[in-house]
This record gives structure tokens, C-alpha cells and sequence, in this order.
């Protein structure tokens, strides 16, 4: 590329920073008191078009030219040989993530932090089953999620059943959702699909509002029975008759003492999601999910029944999603259908698509980086979404497949080394 | 030679919409042998065997496999009664290992035959054995046919449809997986319905051979009457095989 060029494509580069900057960064509210007025900050307009024009000018000059279309995609991710440095890396997670609250720096926020994160893990294993290993692009995974906080929230409430008898109820609601869902999409695939799953997760929603007398609508529900260790609850002072879990081991109130437990309690439930799925890739029904994300026609010439494979899938994931939906009505303590919209269906789709489809490490990993980088920056203000977005369109330049692409296959070889020049 | 009946296809109808793609088809298959269905590009070669398998559906007329008719069946109740296809375009599972691939083609064996069977198909083909870690998709052309026609034995059919096995191979290649179908046959007792444009090896393979135009059956007989037939020498076989 010529330097005119170079000149030319950092121009356009600067225009496109101009209209944008020229709204977000150049005008700012301001309370005056009485009314909202209005701050222009120009200035600061010069200085973010100016750091593109010359961030792009250096990338040229750095590069020769940037990467235009597709570039050589790699679908190596980890090396051959490190698929037991995943394993390592899944047991040490697995040490740390359970040694978290007794860690010298856990304070409150790091384990109500954790906790999130675990939930998004939880929520990514689910989806991975539908889209990661069925192949079936879901955008309203946050239904089940839904359905599983709100069987919680009204059987908990209406019917006075503790968190362990809702759970499988919850589990199986949801996943009585998702096959709901998964029949009128049997022939559908991809885009249309996609736009299916939508539509459901927006009418689950829509329908919480509005049924108000069974969800209280958009107020939400409230009061939610918190769960209790073992029938130990987690108060001061608890009801006559009834042994609080500080007075038992004898130790002070702490209100730290719930949010650990809860902490422990989601690291459980999503061992046991982690675990479930990585059974059932094994078996015979995941391996007729991957074969029919790989390739349907096939599949049906094999003998596999299409229609149950697709609906196991849907019932499955949802019913993870339903699970994890539970922990979040008994966590909060509230719920409406604020928590339910579609940018967290969004956030749990890039979980699984920024993990490596199929990939249950990736998922730890991009659930990770998905809820800490907006904590993480968190002193940009009302910048931090914007530096989150920039952080994830990195994130998939430098990893267009997700972080972790390799597939563990499901037959084990016992008796057989791959030699390095054949495995790949 | 033949035995029993295995597969009676009379008055076989199917389309695509508006447009008719068989036009009344006949077609037996006996227990035991190699029967060839050889036709251009178009003809509705593979349409037939895509229409036995279920899909499409037969809009007139009646296929019987082992005398009972399948022709209102779901695809995957047509594939766990002993008849196994190695499709058009091989269609193997990319992303997943060859071993997988075979255990795949298994979904409608008994469990306890898996390791015989797997054993079975890594003799026909060892270069599958080689390759058994290595993803589908990663595999050369007639490696990845290798691997269609095994993970189709690996169901235990009886009655074994075979589009096309030497599409996009070497000629050394295709002398290769045609020995192997002989193989599969003679050895192993599995009869064989087999699509092809490579009309001579396919005749040179086969017991008997039908002709298909537009849809339609316009030749039938024994393979060796049809490679000397001059009309099919003139349309199939000259110019190259």
C-alpha cells in the first residue's frame, strides 16, 4: 500500500471515529439544577479522531496493510498435545474456584463476583449442548432461564416447597419449555432458526409482564424464600422451633456466611452441569448431537431419529438453563422480566461462541473474561461498554474460532498413539 | 446365484415438486447379489436411492424390502431394518474422528458386535486403521469414500446402497474400493445396490445392470449382456472409462 493510500484509508477511518465520537464522547448531559443542559465537549472529539487517524496510520505503516476478509483462519486452537494440559487446567480451576472464599483477598465482592461468573458458566454448558454440540443456533436461551427462576419463585411461595424439592421441578418445567419450542423448529436450521428462538424468548417475556396476577408483571416477584443449609437458615434470628445455621456451628452471624454458602451451592450445580455434559457427549445421544450438527442427512442414512435427537438437545439445555434460573430467583431474592431480556441471551451465546463452539473449557474461560472485563473497568463509567465491545471484537480477531477449538473426541483410543504428523 | 427377493421396487414414482424425477421405476434386487444401476448425470440414479431410503417419499408405487413394504416409513425406520447407504458426496462427519465416524454408522447394531465389527472394517480397509484418530474432514478423497462405505457396515446391513463410490477418485483408487465392494460381497454375504457413472467398472463388478434415462428403466440384464450391449458401448462406454 502507498502512502497516499495509507493516507486515505486512516481518513476514512477518521471519519467514521468523527460520527461516532461526535455524539458519544462530544455531547454530554449536565444537571443544572432546575433542567438537564447540555456539554459539548469538542475537544475531546479532536482528540479521539485524532488517536484513530494516527492508531490506524501506525497500524498500516506497522503491517503494510491490515487484514482484509477472510484471513487464514486457525482452527488448530491448543496444540494436540495440550489436551492434557486442558485436563490440568480443568482440575486446577476446579481447586481454585472451590478454595475462592477462604483466600486471603475474598471479600464480599469477589465471591458475589464468582458467583456471577458461575452462573454464566452453568448457563454457557446449557447452551453449549444446543448450539455448540446439537448445532442449533438458540437466541432465546434466556426463556428457560426464566421459566426456571419463576417455577422457583411461585412454588417456593405458593406452595412453601424448599429449594431441593423446586429444583427438578424447575429443571423440568424448563425443559418441558424447551421441547416446546423444539417442536414447531424441527425442520428449521440456521437463520431461521435463530429467528424462532428469538420470537420465543421475547414471548416468554412479554408474557411474564403481562400475566400479572400469576407474575405480578413487571413489578416482578419479591420476598423469594432464600434456601436454607440443610434446614439451617441463614438469619439472625430465626422463627421459634428453628436452629439458625450461625447458632448451630456456633460461630457469629455473618451475613457472609449465606453468600459463601450460595457460592458453594452454584460451584455444585455447575460441576454437575459440567459433568452431565461432558457424560452425555459420550453417549450415544451426544454423539448423535455432534453428528447432526455436522451433518443431518447423514445422520437420518445412519438410522438416528432426527426428531429425538433435536428434542433431547432442547429439553436438555433448557432444563440447565431452568436450573441455573432457580439459583438466580433463590440468590436474589427478587425477580422481574427486567432480568430476562435479550441481551443476556445475547451475553450467553457469546459465552459459548467466544469458548470455541462445543468447547466446555472455552466456556469457563469466556464466561470469565464476559463478566470480569465490565468489572474490571468498572472506573471507565459509562465508557466501560464500549471498551467491553472493543475488548470482544479484539477477542475475535485474534481468535475467530474461540478461545479453545480443540475437540476431544468421544471414543477413546486406548491402545493407539496418534503420531504428530497424522493427528492433525 | 440370486436368492430370495430382497428389494422389489414396482411403478416408483417420486419428484421434487413440479418436476418428476423417477417416472415409474422397476427395479429387483435378490438376496446375495451385486446389482448395478448405471445412467448420466441427471438421469435419477441417485433420486432412487435417496427415494428407497424415504426422502423424498414415493408419490406412486411400491418398494418391498424383504417383503414388506417401506415405502410409508421415517428414514431412520428404513435404515434399523438392515439396509445401510453410503451416500452421495460420502458425506462423512468432518470435525469428528474416523473412529467416531464408525461408531456412528453402529447407532443400529447391537452394542456387543461393535469391537468384531470394528475389527471387520479396520481388515477391509487398513488404511482407515491408520487414520482412525484423524478428523473426517482431514481425510484424502478415497479415504473419506473408505470411510462412508465403512461406517455403513458398521450397522450390519443386509442390503448395502452405494451412490457413486468412485466419484472424484483415482483410477488406481477406484480399481481399489471396487475390489473391496467384490469383497464385501462375496465374503461377507451383503447384498449390493450399487449407483454409477463409471458404467465399466461397474458392469465389470456387478451381476446384473439396469440402465436409467430421464427417470425412466430403458435397459435391463445381466452386467456382462450390457457392457457388450453396443447401444450402452455407444452412450456409457466409449470415449474412455
Amino acid at each position: 500500500m502507498t502512502v497516499p493510500a495509507m493516507l486515505r484509508d486512516a481518513g476514512l477511518a477518521a471519519l467514521v471515529a468523527l460520527a461516532l465520537a461526535l455524539p458519544v464522547v462530544g455531547i454530554r448531559t449536565v444537571d443544572t439544577g432546575a433542567v438537564l443542559g447540555l456539554d459539548y465537549r469538542f475537544g475531546w472529539v479532536a482528540i479521539a479522531v485524532g488517536i484513530v487517524f494516527g492508531g490506524r496510520l501506525t497500524a498500516l505503516l506497522l503491517y503494510d496493510r491490515l487484514p482484509r476478509g477472510p484471513r487464514r483462519i486457525r482452527t488448530k486452537g491448543l496444540a494436540g498435545r495440550s489436551r492434557t494440559l486442558v485436563r490440568y487446567a480443568a482440575v486446577a480451576f476446579i481447586v481454585f474456584a472451590a478454595a475462592l472464599p477462604q483466600l486471603p483477598f475474598s471479600d464480599r465482592y469477589v465471591v458475589d463476583t464468582a458467583t456471577q461468573v458461575l452462573i454464566y458458566v452453568m448457563l454457557g454448558w446449557g447452551l453449549n449442548v444446543v448450539v455448540g454440540l446439537a448445532g442449533l443456533l438458540d437466541l432465546g436461551y434466556v426463556a428457560f432461564y426464566a421459566v426456571g427462576a419463576y417455577s422457583y419463585a411461585l412454588l417456593a411461595k405458593n406452595f412453601g416447597l424448599s429449594f431441593w424439592e423446586c429444583l427438578p421441578l424447575a429443571g423440568a418445567f424448563a425443559a418441558f419449555f424447551g421441547i416446546l419450542l423444539g417442536f414447531p423448529v424441527l425442520r428449521l436450521r440456521g437463520d431461521y432458526l435463530a429467528i424462532v428462538t428469538l420470537g420465543f424468548g421475547e414471548m416468554i417475556r412479554i408474557l411474564l409482564i403481562n400475566w400479572t396476577t400469576l407474575t405480578g408483571g413487571p413489578n416482578g416477584l419479591t420476598s423469594i424464600p432464600r434456601p436454607d443449609f440443610f434446614g439451617l437458615a441463614f438469619t439472625r434470628s430465626p422463627a421459634a422451633g428453628e436452629t439458625a445455621f450461625h447458632e448451630f456451628f456456633g460461630l457469629a452471624f455473618s451475613t457472609q456466611h449465606r453468600i459463601t454458602f450460595l457460592y458453594y451451592l452454584i460451584l455444585i450445580l455447575a460441576l454437575v452441569t459440567g459433568w452431565a455434559v461432558e457424560r452425555m457427549r459420550r453417549l450415544p445421544v451426544g454423539r448423535a448431537w455432534e453428528a447432526l450438527r455436522e451433518d443431518e442427512i447423514a445422520c437420518q442414512s445412519l438410522g438416528i431419529n432426527r426428531t429425538t435427537t433435536k428434542l433431547t438437545a432442547f429439553a436438555i439445555g433448557a432444563s440447565f438453563g431452568g436450573f441455573a434460573g432457580s439459583f438466580f430467583a433463590t440468590r436474589q431474592g427478587f425477580i422481574s422480566p427486567e432480568s430476562f431480556t435479550f441481551i443476556e441471551s445475547a451475553t450467553i451465546l457469546a459465552i459459548v461462541v467466544l469458548g470455541g463452539m462445543g468447547s466446555q473449557v472455552g466456556v469457563v474461560l469466556a464466561a470469565t473474561v464476559l463478566v470480569l472485563l465490565p468489572e474490571v473497568f468498572r472506573d471507565l463509567a459509562h465508557y466501560r461498554m464500549m471498551v467491553f465491545g472493543l475488548a470482544m471484537v479484539l477477542i475475535m480477531v485474534w481468535r475467530p474460532t474461540g478461545f479453545v477449538t480443540q475437540r476431544t473426541p468421544t471414543v477413546r483410543l486406548s491402545d493407539f498413539t496418534p503420531d504428530p504428523g497424522a493427528a492433525r | 446365484m440370486p436368492g430370495f427377493p430382497m428389494l422389489e421396487v414396482r411403478g416408483l414414482h417420486a419428484r421434487y415438486g413440479a418436476i418428476e424425477a423417477l417416472r415409474g421405476v422397476d427395479i429387483d434386487v435378490a438376496q446375495g447379489e451385486i446389482v448395478t444401476l448405471i445412467g448420466a448425470n441427471g438421469a435419477g440414479k441417485s433420486t432412487l436411492l435417496m427415494t428407497i431410503c424415504g426422502q423424498p417419499r414415493a408419490s406412486a408405487g411400491s418398494i418391498r424390502y424383504e417383503g414388506r413394504d417401506i415405502a410409508g416409513l421415517a428414514t431412520f425406520e428404513i435404515m434399523r431394518l438392515g439396509i445401510a447407504q453410503s451416500p452421495e458426496g460420502r458425506r462423512v462427519f468432518p470435525r469428528m474422528t474416523v473412529e467416531e465416524n464408525l461408531k456412528l454408522g453402529a447407532t443400529v447394531a447391537d452394542v456387543k458386535h461393535y469391537d468384531a465389527d470394528l475389527a471387520r472394517v479396520y481388515k477391509l480397509f487398513p488404511r482407515l486403521e491408520e487414520r482412525r484418530a484423524q478428523r473426517g474432514g482431514t481425510l484424502s478423497g478415497g479415504e473419506q469414500q473408505m470411510l462412508a462405505i465403512g461406517r455403513a457396515l458398521m450397522g450390519r446391513p443386509r442390503l448395502l446402497l452405494l451412490d457413486e463410490p468412485s466419484l472424484g477418485l483415482a483410477p488406481m483408487l477406484v480399481k481399489q474400493i471396487f475390489a473391496t465392494i467384490r469383497e464385501i460381497n462375496a465374503a461377507e454375504g451383503v447384498t449390493i445396490f450399487l449407483v454409477e457413472q463409471n458404467a465399466y467398472h461397474a458392469l465389470r463388478l456387478a451381476h446384473r445392470g439396469y440402465v436409467m434415462v430421464n427417470g425412466r428403466i430403458t435397459l435391463a440384464g445381466p452386467a456382462s449382456d450390457l457392457l457388450a450391449n453396443p447401444e450402452v458401448r455407444a452412450a456409457y462406454l466409449e470415449g474412455g472409462h
